[in-house]
């Protein structure tokens, strides 16, 4: 053995030495190669699904029910148990405030009930309270019935003071209406129930006494001197009919409507726009049979009101109009959730949302608008007496029957959002029916949010069904003609030209559509409708005429090139269909076919309308449609069709039954993944059409889509916000929605492709 | 040929499916005619609008008086009479078709409108003066008159045997020139000096917030701060006498109402006599105009001037993009090609990335909006710039926040055009390497990617003519109508990642949309339009023949 190696050393090489150095270097570079290529691509990867997990952690607080966290809990000073007559708590949750029935005002820090000050609110009157009530939450305006036939109203404000970098609160009690209580005029008697209704005109004080109900009107007159204070003018004092056993009244802050309860449930509703001649409308009684009312307040707005009951149910009702123009009280809403009698109903101060408290010492948390029962939880063993909550929803304070004062944190974000806020169809306050609507801001803030994605949804849709109309035939029958027939040469004209028509960017489609197209197609609107006949049957002409001339000039042009010899056809028609246009105008629609549509058909025409929205969005679907039919058609294998061909069939016969059946997978996957795109595109819409959220398939009308949407109210909207969130619920749709498309789409083009190679 | 041989002969057209095939090649015909229409129209228009217009002047009978029109013909058309007559006007003629003209007749301040509609049969007269002139203001739109005076401090010029239009034209040069070193005073060296301050503001700031108490570091800075105003102080009278100089000249003109209208020349940015020109001097003109449109910044809220900034911005942004993309989609690539088991899992990677490139591009800008904006630029600014708080430095839309959105948007086009490429590579040339003993990693560096280097410049390529085409989701992450700087300039550290940037496709929407004379910047729109196909189309070309040339060369390499 050892001989032999000397004689054939030049022929066998050497066995490689794999311990030198070099080699170590070389295979610790693959490894760390290898492993930065794998982290690489897994942070790709994780990237992609980052998206998904950020947008989903965006939307799900949205679904997330309320929380209650408990802060402290003490009992009032002074021993002073069911002496409370309200509660109310400053913007901050820092410094709360409590009115005793001797017309004493406690202002303390919420969290340790400290006393910050004291107010007597009676000293020097002669007087007694007989009742009281919050009128405006936001202004902090509270007032007093008293046994003197008077009411006194009064505010309550704070204001800060820094000193030795310390933050201080000061309370602050004033009177709107002057020091002096406002003399209804009725001599001395108790007031036992009243309503205030106050707006920057007046203010209308309702009253009831033992001599019966009665409505009092005042006129703003602004002093000369200071413009901050006010006198009122008496403007009108009439008595209502007798009414029994009230309970409660609620006037509407903008002095419009009175709703009167008694002690059976039954609101009477009258309509005061006219102060001097109160007009009764209806009597009302929501309550089931055997059942109390408990409270009965407004809704933030003064819209709604909510009337709780002891078998813990809450009935919000408020005025509809029906077809007649007569305004009705309607029950809209019922919530049950409390299980106990419920002893007290307060509502959010900026949102459609209250809580109710019950005897069994739990805080029921509702929103109106999304139909929410938020949460129910056990705050103490006792009967809860009052509640009140912090301007920003976020602290609550409620005091027992044994005199114990329980502070709890609230956690309710985004009460406003549930699937059937969202989905369903909302009565929303003043509509005269449930519907669909899309309004995410206004101006003034006890506006009631709608956030309903269906009307938006339905756009995007319509959009798309309107864009796919124009895309779908022209993309597949060009892909068909392309991949089938079409000559080589030519192709390779018609692809690029195709891939060029897919990166044209959107936003000069949608800047084209909108400026250049609409007005266009408003001024030619007969030619455009003309063009859809005119265009196919010049084509069939021109079919025909070919098939007559004879073979001498036929064979000048080579096979395949159908397409290039329609171009000028194509040109020629639509041309003729739009020159024709004003002559066709003025014969058929009077000058004017807008005009004719709107006027003859009923029908709203916009000027950016579903048909703009068709041709151009159609236009951004086209490439992507037709690429992947195209792949697919030409990818079927050609001896399947020369089977097919030289069993005598004609090139029409064997595409229709050979070659389109094995690709309509791939047809049917281009048509998704152009679905897709047509479902996502932004700029087009958002340029091409009026943007308004309307739910109506019209042609000749607009839409607002889910994305349009999204990319116009998202950098205006505050940041995890409700609305916030639900614009990325949108963002969120639309994600799911074309992965899901596409990937079916891409499942089937994968399959398709293993077929194919099989075969 | 008889009747019945006719009808079998259109029964077999018929059933040989000619038509069918016919129809299917009509769709073909339209596709390439709306966009060859599309392209065509845009170019019309984009390139049109440098071209100096003739200007008519139009005796105009409006139906009470005879009134003269001076102005441009924007748009002819023909429209039924019944439409004209119904929006009240009395038309001299009982044609059924009324060719109707859109009229740019400028001077805004005297007339309160930029354009006016004339129907052709109540044109008494037209005619073509050649001392027309046509101004270009910064204020109030175009000027179209005739000159009949030029003033100096308010008084009329000597101006010796010079005609007016000479003289004007002489002194407008001088006042262009004054125009340039106010404009390089205010934007270059104030806007230095502003920059400064602005950080020696959030240094103190900073200082503050860490508690520093030692004087002699705000000493410091209030010293600079001195010396930064008085130089302030210097500039500043150098451009009130500037400002004093540009301020002597201005014309008087006759417009077309007969008034005489007072025109200061620091307000013209252009003069000239449409009518009076030659074809050369038009061709220079053009030129002139476009290069002033492509290198000028925008005025009168974006519809006026030229989009300087926008181009820019586009630029910086794509770049930017490109070097985030490019690795990544790379790696990316090369790992599910080369390195990952080709089982389930790398199947269902494959077609996600797929499906990616169709999910909808707001989504990502949604995604960019809440994820790099608000939580990782958020905690940049509560982590580094705490002293300009609250006002968001990172955190709030800027050019590196899109530039990261797109690439993302555009990850999945790199990684697909890489695959493609290295799937292309025949496999002997991967195992003729590994063969002759090179390591995975060298085979991949040495001979792979070197091949697949064409595909992945297709990818780039695709991903950069993507992005300089997207428009939504970068109003979600930065792009504005009008950004106070560049992203790039000569303050250091020169580049300003956290800065809103102006972009060509956003610059179309907002001026076509969302500015004030809609009408007035149309032109401009078109114009705009034109460069942002012209790129995307050169990009996309140039994809196509990178790659066509790949697929050739593949070709022959497997056939071997």
């Amino acid at each position: 053995m050892s001989q032999e190696t000397g004689s054939t050393k030049s022929l066998i090489p050497e066995p490689l030495e794999f311990n030198t150095q070099l080699w170590k270097r070389r295979s610790i570079r693959d490894f760390l190669a290898r492993n930065f290529v794998g982290a690489g691509g897994i942070a790709v990867i994780g990237s992609i699904i980052l998206i998904f997990v950020f947008l989903f952690a965006v939307v799900f607080p949205l679904f997330k029910g309320a929380a209650l966290y408990p802060v402290s809990s003490y009992s009032l000073p002074d021993a002073a148990v069911g002496d409370s007559l309200l509660y109310s708590t400053e913007e901050q949750a820092e410094v709360s405030m409590r009115l005793d029935s001797s017309g004493v005002v406690h202002f303390f820090y919420t969290d340790t009930g400290t006393l910050v000050q004291k107010f007597d609110l009676l000293a020097g009157l002669n007087a007694k309270i007989s009742s009281w009530k919050h009128v405006d939450t936001e202004r902090n305006i509270l007032a007093l019935g008293l046994d003197t036939g008077q009411i006194l109203i009064f505010r309550h404000s704070y204001t800060l003071r820094y000193a030795d970098d310390r933050r201080t609160i000061i309370p602050r009690i004033s009177y709107p209406y002057g020091e002096e209580p406002i003399d209804l005029g009725i001599g001395r008697q108790a007031v036992d129930h009243f309503a205030i209704g106050d707006n920057e005109d007046g203010l209308t004080i309702f009253a009831y006494t033992r001599e019966g109900p009665r409505l009092v009107d005042y006129a703003k007159v602004f002093s000369f001197l200071d413009e901050d204070e006010i006198v009122l003018e008496l403007a009108s004092q009439v008595s209502l009919p007798y009414v029994d056993r009230p309970m409660n009244a609620l006037l509407s802050p903008e002095r419009q409507w009175l709703y009167l309860l008694n002690d059976e449930g039954v609101i009477s509703l009258y309509d005061i726009r006219s102060a001097e001649t109160p007009v009764h409308i209806e009597d009302v009684q929501p309550l089931d049979a055997g059942s109390r009312p408990t409270a009965f307040e407004f809704l933030i707005g003064g819209i709604s009101v909510l009337l709780a009951d002891d078998q813990g149910d809450v009935h919000q009702l408020f005025l509809v109009r029906d077809e007649d123009g007569n305004q009705h009280l309607t029950e809209i809403r019922r919530f049950s959730g409390a299980t106990a009698k419920i002893s007290g109903l307060v509502a959010e101060q900026l949102r459609k949302g209250f809580l109710v408290t019950d005897d069994a010492g739990q805080v029921s948390v509702f929103h109106t608008t999304a139909s929410r029962h938020l949460l129910t939880e056990k705050i103490a063993d006792h009967a809860l007496l009052h509640l009140s909550i912090a301007p920003r929803s976020d602290k609550i304070v409620a005091e027992d029957s044994t005199g114990q004062l329980h502070v709890w944190k609230l956690d309710n974000e985004h009460p406003e959002a549930s699937f059937s806020s969202i989905w369903g169809k909302v009565w929303y306050e003043s509509y005269p029916e449930p519907d669909y609507v899309w309004q995410s801001s206004s101006a003034s803030s006890d506006f009631e949010p709608k956030f309903s994605l269906t009307p938006l949804t339905f756009g995007t849709f319509k959009a798309a069904f309107y864009a796919m109309l124009l895309a779908m035939p022209l993309a597949i029958f060009g892909a068909i003609f392309t991949a089938y027939f079409m000559a080589p040469k030519m192709r390779g004209i018609v692809k690029p030209t195709i891939e060029i028509m897919e990166a044209l960017p959107t936003v000069i489609l949608g800047f084209l559509a909108g400026l250049w197209l609409a007005p266009f197609v408003e001024s030619h609107l007969p030619g455009i409708f003309v063009c859809l006949l005119v265009i196919p049957a010049g084509m069939f002409v021109a079919s025909l005429a070919w098939w007559i001339l004879p073979d001498r000039i036929k064979l000048l042009v080579p096979e395949g090139w159908q397409a290039a010899l329609l171009i000028p056809v194509v040109i020629l028609c639509t041309w003729m269909a739009l020159a024709f246009s004003p002559w066709m105008e003025n014969v058929f629609f009077g000058g004017n076919m807008r005009i004719w549509i709107t006027d003859t058909l009923g029908i709203g025409y916009d000027q950016r309308n579903s048909i703009i929205i068709g041709i151009a969005m159609g236009f951004a679907v086209i490439p992507t449609i037709f690429s992947i039919a195209e792949d697919a058609v030409f990818s079927v294998p050609k001896h399947l069709t020369s089977g097919s061909l030289a069993l005598g069939a004609t090139p029409w016969q064997s595409l229709v039954h050979v070659v389109l059946p094995s690709a309509s997978p791939g047809i049917f996957s281009a048509t998704m993944i152009g679905l897709g795109r047509a479902v996502g595109e932004t700029m087009i819409v958002l340029m091409a059409t009026g943007n308004t959220p309307v739910m109506d398939f019209s042609i000749f009308e607009g839409m607002r889509t889910l994305s349009a949407n999204v990319a116009v109210e998202l950098p205006e909207s505050e940041v995890n916000s409700t609305h916030f969130r639900i614009l990325f619920l949108a963002a969120l749709v639309l994600f799911v929605f074309t992965f899901f498309f596409n990937t079916i789409a891409e499942i089937v083009r994968q399959r398709l492709r293993e077929k194919y190679s099989t075969l | 040929m008889s009747d019945q041989a006719n009808r079998s002969s259109f029964k077999s057209f018929m059933s040989s499916g000619q038509p069918w095939v016919w129809m299917n090649a009509g769709a073909v015909a339209v596709s390439m005619i709306m966009v060859a229409g599309l392209l065509f129209l845009i170019a019309i228009r984009g390139l049109g609008h440098f071209w100096p217009k003739t200007v008519y002047e139009i005796e105009y009978d409006n139906g009470t008086n005879i009134v003269q029109i001076v102005g441009e013909r924007v748009e002819t058309e023909e429209v039924p009479r019944k439409r004209i007559v119904e929006s009240g006007i009395r038309v001299d003629s009982d044609k059924d078709l009324i060719e109707r003209s859109l009229i740019k007749v400028g001077i805004r301040e005297v007339l309160g409108v930029d354009f006016m509609l004339t129907v052709a049969p109540n044109e008494r007269s037209v005619r073509t003066p050649e001392d027309v002139v046509v101004l270009e203001r910064t204020q109030w739109g175009n000027f179209y008159g005739y000159l009949t005076d030029v003033k100096e401090d308010g008084e009329t010029a000597d101006v010796g045997d010079a005609k007016l239009w000479d003289e004007l034209e002489r002194r407008l040069h001088r006042v262009t020139e004054l125009r340039e070193q106010i404009e390089d005073i205010e934007k270059n060296k104030i806007g230095s000096i502003n920059f400064q301050l602005e950080k020696l503001r959030l240094k103190r700031r900073g200082l503050e917030l860490r508690g520093v108490t030692e004087q002699r570091s705000y000493d410091l800075i209030s010293a600079r701060q001195d010396e930064y105003t008085r130089d302030y102080e210097v500039l500043k009278a150098e451009l009130d006498a500037l400002y004093r100089d540009i301020a002597r000249d201005s014309i008087t003109a006759r417009v077309m109402t007969g008034d005489e209208v007072e025109i200061k020349l620091a307000n013209v940015v252009k003069a000239y006599q449409p009518n009076a020109m030659s074809l050369v001097a038009k061709v220079v003109f053009y030129i002139k105009t476009f290069w002033g449109f492509i290198s000028d910044d925008p005025r009168e809220a974006n519809t006026e001037g030229g989009i300087f900034p926008a181009i820019f911005g586009t630029v910086i942004m794509v770049l930017l993009m490109s070097i985030i993309v490019t690795p990544f989609g790379v790696v990316a690539a090369i790992y599910l090609r080369e390195y990952a088991h080709q089982g389930l899992i790398t199947r269902l990677v494959r077609i996600s990335v797929n499906n990616l490139a169709g999910v909808p591009s707001i989504v990502y800008g949604v995604f960019g909006l809440g994820f790099f904006v608000y939580v990782v630029g958020g905690t940049i600014d509560q982590l580094f710039y705490q002293e300009a708080l609250p006002s968001p430095t990172f955190g709030s839309g800027g050019v590196l926040w899109a530039s990261l959105t797109l690439a993302l948007l555009t990850v999945p086009v790199v990684i697909v055009a890489t695959e493609e490429g290295l799937a292309r590579i025949p496999r002997s040339v991967r195992e003729g390497s590994l063969a002759l003993g090179a390591t995975k990693a060298e085979t991949l560096w040495r001979t792979v990617l070197p091949m697949a280097s064409p595909a992945m410049m297709t990818g780039l390529i695709l991903a950069v003519a993507r992005a300089a085409g997207e428009v939504a989701p970068l109003m979600l992450v930065g792009a504005v109508k009008l950004a106070p700087s560049l992203p790039v300039d000569m303050n250091a550290p020169f580049v300003h990642l956290e800065r809103k940037f102006m972009h060509l496709g956003f610059h179309i929407y907002d001026v076509g949309f969302q500015s004030p004379n809609v009408e007035a910047a149309r032109p401009l729109v078109y114009a705009t339009a034109l460069i942002l196909v012209v790129v995307i189309v050169v990009l996309n070309l140039s994809a196509i023949y990178i790659r066509n040339h790949l697929r050739e060369k593949y070709r022959s390499l497997e056939q071997h």
